[in-house]
């Protein structure tokens, strides 16, 4: 569905990513996981133009996305769920979500649709339908992050991109995300590009997933294989301590 | 039906699988280049870094490794990890005395169960059968490879190990036996047993055979499958590599089967090293793909043969190659034992303080292969009692076989009567018919 092929990025002179290159299958969820700074999040950034990529392929269904600019991005099909959630926050629950179809009201498609599918967003997330006229500012951590997935959702994508879903959130508000995910892979059939710092959970979600180390990707594997790899689990799941000798 | 045991990669789109090789390529290299001096020298040498290499052709930019690379970094300079996430090791016998030392991690283990599992598929073995495994179990890869394999798709294993002719026809024939494993040619001394026993191989239940560890002819296939009452099929592989399960034969038996999402072939000309359009006959050239104790990067099987891109009538869109067709090195394979002339060169050189005149004469007794080691007669070696001679002739045998792990005769003879040949000296004469 998605093949990336050596896409290199820079913030100005600093060389992010180097030669990345990756794929996702329709209905696969994928993880990319790594150390801060490995450039997950560019990774994800370039995928939605959000910082164009300055050389390399990326098609998506076929055809080449790499030069459009976001909005011609999340016309053909992929929706960014950025870090750090970045809702609105002076505009209420609903507004928000209805910005997320923004690109559709003009559309052929009828407002029905909207309406629709804004329907399935409250049905995925009962908490934005009960506080659905409350401004978003003044919602917890955990349903700003529930009501910025559902913003991206509103756009109808057939590829989502989550960036650190998890951040600063309670362990049982992570499982409710991490539980509409696997809904949405499995009933909608959306799929899935994860980045995630909390790299157990992530694997344990995913299908697959890539190791990124600045900038590079050093692994790419089935999730249970790269959770039962010394590397990650010293890396990332926080077992098997390198010896002062090895660092 | 056609069994397939892993059907997404082994029947995998060519575009779609070239992407995956290109992706699992470039994190090999990136973390080859990390991890292993070895590879981080020669990279740095030819002025490369691992960003380099952005697409599958890029491949060819690379250097290569070699069996010398592995003896220069013996035992542990070519992983890739730490010796603790390490859970096996096995070697293979190296051109000059000292072995070569591969690694596996966990997941390596895993990998290869499953590409062993693949070819046993393919041959015919399911979860029904009973496999007798008669590789010798030890450093060498095969028994345990095949090991592996049967046990990952359910069927049941008799580890047997090699020789003792008589009881592995008895186990055959009381446990049922439906695969045998075994080199070709023990599967020909078996044959002959039988005869000797009185044993009709259609009283046995034999069905499918998974020979290996040496080359062998579609001459010698016919009289295996037709004194076995059997289907024999071939696969390849090779310590440095993995093992057994680099590639295996389907039952239409036209070709073995690279795994190509774990490993990526390429032919080259051994003279030049230029690599060659698809279907000539070269030397093999193997880069893994999913190995993280022990990644090879354009190592040098010293193989030869050619490859099919063709799609085959089973399904699978993995590339074909042809039965090995000889080496390009000077490296012979006696009983399934990997033998350079050099290894008894130097034994030779250790005996007698000096370089003598030998020839090695390899020929197939009935099905075992036979060494003979003659030595031309020099002043040093000369002895008036026949006692002497006698114990000389056995410390020399003794040392050789301690050396190569299998049997030779040597013999001395006159003086002069090898031939000398400008450059390379024909030092081996091989007499056998594969």
């Amino acid at each position: 569905m998605l093949t990336i092929k050596n896409i290199n990025s820079y913030y100005g002179k600093v060389h992010a990513l180097k030669n990345v290159s990756l794929h996702l299958k329709q209905g696969e969820i994928v993880t990319l996981i790594g150390a801060n700074g490995a450039g997950k999040t560019t990774l994800l950034n370039s995928l939605s133009a959000v910082i164009p990529p300055g050389s390399g392929d990326i098609v998506f269904e076929g055809s080449s996305i790499r030069n459009l600019p976001p909005d011609r991005i999340v016309k053909h099909g992929i929706s960014q769920v950025p870090e750090g959630r970045q809702v609105f926050n002076p505009l209420s629950v609903a507004d928000n979500l209805e910005l997320g179809a923004y690109l559709r009201y003009r559309s052929r498609e009828g407002k029905g649709e909207i309406a629709k599918d804004l329907d399935t967003v409250y049905a995925l997330f009962p908490r934005l339908l009960e506080r659905r006229k409350q401004l978003a500012g003044t919602l917890s951590g955990g349903e700003q992050q529930m009501l910025a997935i559902g913003r991206a959702l509103m756009a109808k994508p057939r590829l989502l991109l989550l960036d650190e879903p998890s951040m600063g959130l309670a362990p049982l508000v992570v499982q409710e995300i991490f539980r509409v995910l696997e809904t949405l892979r499995n009933e909608k059939k959306t799929t899935i590009l994860l980045v995630e710092q909390n790299a157990k959970a992530a694997l344990r979600l995913a299908d697959r997933g890539y190791v990124l180390e600045t900038g590079k990707v050093i692994l790419e594997g089935l999730s249970s294989e790269l959770l039962e790899n010394k590397e990650v689990q010293r890396a990332y799941l926080g077992k098997e301590k390198k010896e002062v000798w090895e660092r | 039906m056609e069994h397939i045991w892993d059907q997404t990669y082994e029947c995998m789109e060519r575009e779609e699988l070239e992407q995956l090789q290109l992706e699992r390529l470039q994190a090999t290299l990136n973390r080859a280049y990390k991890n292993v001096d070895c590879y981080r020298n020669k990279f740095t040498g030819m002025g490369i870094v691992p960003e380099d290499v952005q697409s599958l052709s890029d491949l060819s930019k690379l250097p290569f490794t070699t069996k010398e690379d592995l003896r220069l970094n013996y035992p542990y300079g070519m992983f890739a990890v730490p010796l603790r996430e390490v859970v096996r090791i096995h070697s293979s016998s190296g051109t000059t005395g000292k072995p070569t030392v591969v690694g596996y991690t966990k997941n390596d283990l895993k990998t290869w169960s499953n590409l062993v599992a693949r070819f046993m598929t393919a041959a015919g073995v399911t979860h029904d059968d009973v496999v007798q495994i008669a590789f010798g179990y030890g450093l060498f890869t095969g028994a345990f490879g095949l090991h592996y394999g049967s046990e990952t798709i359910g069927a049941t294993v008799i580890p047997m190990s090699a020789g003792n002719t008589e009881k592995q026809i008895m186990i055959m024939q009381d446990y049922k036996t439906t695969a045998l494993v075994c080199t070709p040619s023990y599967a020909i001394t078996l044959a002959d047993k039988m005869d000797k026993m009185g044993i009709d191989p259609k009283s046995l239940s034999l069905k499918v055979g998974l020979f290996g560890g040496e080359p062998w002819s579609e001459a010698m296939r016919r009289e295996i499958e037709s004194r076995l009452c059997l289907s024999a099929t071939d696969n390849y592989g090779l310590s440095e590599i993995i093992g057994p399960g680099v590639a295996g034969e389907c039952r239409h038996k036209c070709g073995m089967h690279i795994f190509e999402d774990a490993f990526i072939p390429e032919i080259i000309d051994p003279e030049t090293c230029r690599p060659l359009p698809p279907g000539s006959v070269g030397e093999l050239v193997l880069t893994t793909l999913t190995k993280e104790a022990f990644p090879m990067i354009r190592y040098r099987t010293r193989d030869m043969t050619s490859l099919d891109y063709a799609k085959c009538v089973c399904g699978r869109t993995m590339v074909r190659m042809k039965k090995t067709m000889g080496r390009s090195d000077d490296m012979l394979i006696i009983k399934g034992v990997n033998v350079f002339p050099s290894q008894i060169e130097e034994v030779l050189f250790a005996v007698e303080g000096c370089e003598p005149h030998y020839q090695l004469v390899v020929d197939r007794n009935g099905s075992m292969d036979v060494l003979e080691v003659r030595i031309e007669v020099t002043e040093n070696i000369f002895f008036d009692e026949m006692k002497r001679q006698k114990a000389f002739l056995e410390t020399v045998e003794k040392r050789i076989e301690s050396v190569l792990g299998v049997g030779v005769t040597v013999k001395l003879v006159e003086p002069n009567s090898i031939p000398r040949q400008e450059g390379k000296a024909s030092r081996v004469i091989d007499k056998r018919r594969i």
